[in-house]
């Protein structure tokens, strides 16, 4: 085994350019799949980070009528707070929004809108509540950068908002802007205007009412409770999970293309030494080679192209992945573009994982590749081999 | 005692100005409802920029069925709506399709204009929902109005107050403001050019103006408008929406 090593990596230095050639491209291929990867990985972890901190926590209770995606379920999503819940949120723990329906009208335009009513001390969240208490002239309200840009709306604005109480019976009154914040989660900013809690239950007449319970630790064991939804850390992040996945599918195809391209140089590479070297083929069965034995000396040598790849690439590939890994990558579009949690800049994660996996695939289709043009020599007659006469 | 005669005095004008704007309701009611009623109209809406123009044929059954179909423009021609007591659904033509309009949707505007689809909604008369009052006197397009203030007296109403310019000889509605439980004023309706047609007074032109949003607000003229007609039944069913 290893003399076969030590005659395999002869020989592909031997082959010169042609071996750096094959080498460079399949290189490519191992750099740009972890770069790739690590977009999603770190995609996955950010987005998750992010919505853990600014929208879900560690789980959510749910209205039983409740769906994100209907608006119309939250005329009826709301109901009086679990009583067997109040000591989480008395410590703390857990918080309740109230979500409604309603309409702003910056600059004397007209906007459907999301108001979510939040306690104003609430430490879960990331999102800067304690502004809820500002004292001004009117309801203090929070909004995130992306619709304050939508409305061209400033700290210190005064805008009107209209709604419908509990009754149906229409309200309005006007709101003051004291703080917008910067997140990456569009669920809690697009079209969104955050009010104080007690505010929003006595504009909507539902005092004492919540349409979702946002709870801090994802760990806690969580009972089920009659007519609200439990719902996950894990279920809650479904969604970006499924999500990625779809990404990493797409993203699969590219770089099966590129590997796939610096597999059919080695595999063209294989097809041809074994056709010019038969009288060295034939010398190593006069030597007392088994057929098998030179079946894996030229597969060994193939496979070692995904070795070399591996040398080449981490000299060039580890400064570069470190220093995309510390500068990100700005994609140009923005969560508000794309409707889910994204950041402006996304930093890739390369996990051990990752970078093993990724060399194992490589070295093994490589292995294969090469494996497949030696099988010839085991049907190869090794007189005419020695000989070198055309088979 | 003077100070008794004072208190028996204003309780009894209350009591008179109350009865007063009920029979004044009954009568502009009388005026302005009908058992059914075929309307072409023209619906100009005023956007910041430019101004759009829709005209429309309706047949209404009391406030609890209506059916309107867009003439013109080329882009809106064909499409209908259709609302039963308290659902609508609108057909579209581009699309084959129709489509029920609830929860927020309804809050959107009608073809961008300042009416909402929820403004179209509303089937319960004035006299169901809310305790009038005479609060005033006014001249309105140089005629004498009574000035009537609506208060809500049920809990599940769209809005809270509303004030009423009565033409105090014609009993029709000169004008029209909605206001918010906060006492906001959130939609103005101006209502001019009234004739005499089949007996009874109506005004012509509406304009409507959503308060809150800028703009110079949407006006509706009725072309032609005709009472207690002879309406099959089949024409406020989902299956006339396709025809």
């Amino acid at each position: 085994m290893k003399l076969a090593l030590k005659l395999a990596y002869k020989n592909l230095i031997g082959a010169g350019l042609r071996t750096w050639l094959n080498v460079i491209v399949l290189s490519f291929s191992f750099v740009l799949i972890i770069a790739a990867k690590g977009i999603l990985v770190g995609w996955d972890r950010q987005a998750k980070l992010d919505m853990t901190n600014w929208e879900i926590g560690g789980g959510q209770y749910w209205n039983i009528n409740y769906d994100p995606y209907d608006a119309f379920t939250l005329e009826d999503a709301h109901a009086p707070v679990p009583s067997q819940l109040g000591a989480d949120i008395e410590a703390g723990d857990m918080i309740p929004v109230l979500i409604a329906q309603g309409t702003i009208y910056p600059e004397g335009r007209m906007q459907s809108i999301l108001l979510k009513g939040i306690d104003p001390d609430q430490t879960i969240l990331e999102l800067p509540t304690r502004k809820l208490d500002t004292l001004v002239g009117a309801t203090p309200v929070i909004i995130g950068s992306n619709m304050a840009r939508a409305n061209k709306l400033e700290v210190g604005d005064y805008v009107t908002i209209r709604w419908r109480d509990a009754n149906g019976t229409f309200d309005a009154t006007d709101i003051c802007i004291t703080e917008i914040f910067s997140t990456n989660v569009p669920t809690v900013d697009l079209a969104q205007v955050w009010l104080p809690m007690d505010s929003l239950q006595s504009m909507l007449l539902l005092s004492g009412e919540a349409t979702l319970l946002t709870f801090r630790d994802r760990e806690k064991p969580r009972d089920e409770i009659a007519n609200w939804k439990l719902m996950s850390y894990k279920a809650l992040v479904q969604d970006i999970e499924e999500m990625i996945k779809t990404k990493s599918v797409g993203q699969s195809i590219f770089y099966t293309i590129l590997l796939l391209l610096a597999l059919l140089a080695i595999f063209d590479t294989q097809v041809l030494s074994i056709f010019r070297r038969q009288k060295e083929i034939g010398t190593y069965v006069a030597l007392g080679y088994t057929r098998r034995e030179v079946v894996g000396l030229f597969t060994i040598e193939g496979g070692m192209h995904a070795v070399l790849a591996a040398v080449v690439g981490a000299l060039y590939g580890i400064p570069l992945l470190i220093w995309f890994a510390r500068t990100g990558i700005t994609l140009g579009v923005t969560s508000a573009d794309y409707g889910f949690a994204i950041a402006d800049t996304m930093y890739p994660v390369y996990s051990g994982t990752l970078v093993i996996g990724t060399t194992l695939v490589v070295l093994l289709t490589t292995t294969i590749v090469s494996y497949w043009p030696s099988r010839k020599i085991a049907r190869m007659n090794p007189t005419e081999a020695l000989r070198g006469r055309l088979q | 005692m003077k100070h008794l005669t004072i208190i028996l005095g204003v309780l009894l004008t209350l009591g008179v100005s109350a009865q007063t704007a009920d029979e004044i309701l009954d009568l502009v009611d009388k005026n302005m409802s009908s058992d059914n009623r075929i309307i072409e109209s023209t619906m100009i809406i005023h956007g910041k920029r430019v101004s759009r123009t829709i005209t429309l044929k309706s047949w209404s059954v009391g406030n609890e069925q209506a059916f309107t179909e867009y003439l013109s423009p080329a882009r809106e021609q064909g499409t209908k709506m259709l609302k039963i007591e308290n659902q609508l659904w609108i057909y579209s033509p581009s699309t084959d399709r129709t489509i029920q309009i609830a929860g927020h949707m309804l809050r959107q505007s009608v073809m961008g204009s300042d009416l909402s689809y929820e403004d179209m909604m509303e089937d319960r008369e004035l006299k169901e929902v809310y305790n009038a009052e005479v609060i005033d006197e006014e001249t309105v397009d140089e005629r004498n109005t009574w000035v009537l203030e609506l208060t809500a007296k049920v809990a599940d109403v769209a809005y809270y107050s509303r004030k009423t310019w009565i033409d105090q000889e014609r009993f029709v509605p000169l004008r029209e403001e909605l206001y918010a439980k906060s006492g906001q004023l959130l939609k103005r309706t101006d209502l001019k050019d009234v004739k005499q047609i089949q007996g009874r007074w109506f005004p012509m032109k509406m304009v409507f103006k959503d308060m809150l949003k800028d703009g110079d607000g949407t006006e509706y003229l009725i072309t032609s408008i005709q009472f207690n007609q002879q309406i099959p039944e089949y024409i406020f069913t989902k299956a006339a929406l396709k025809q």
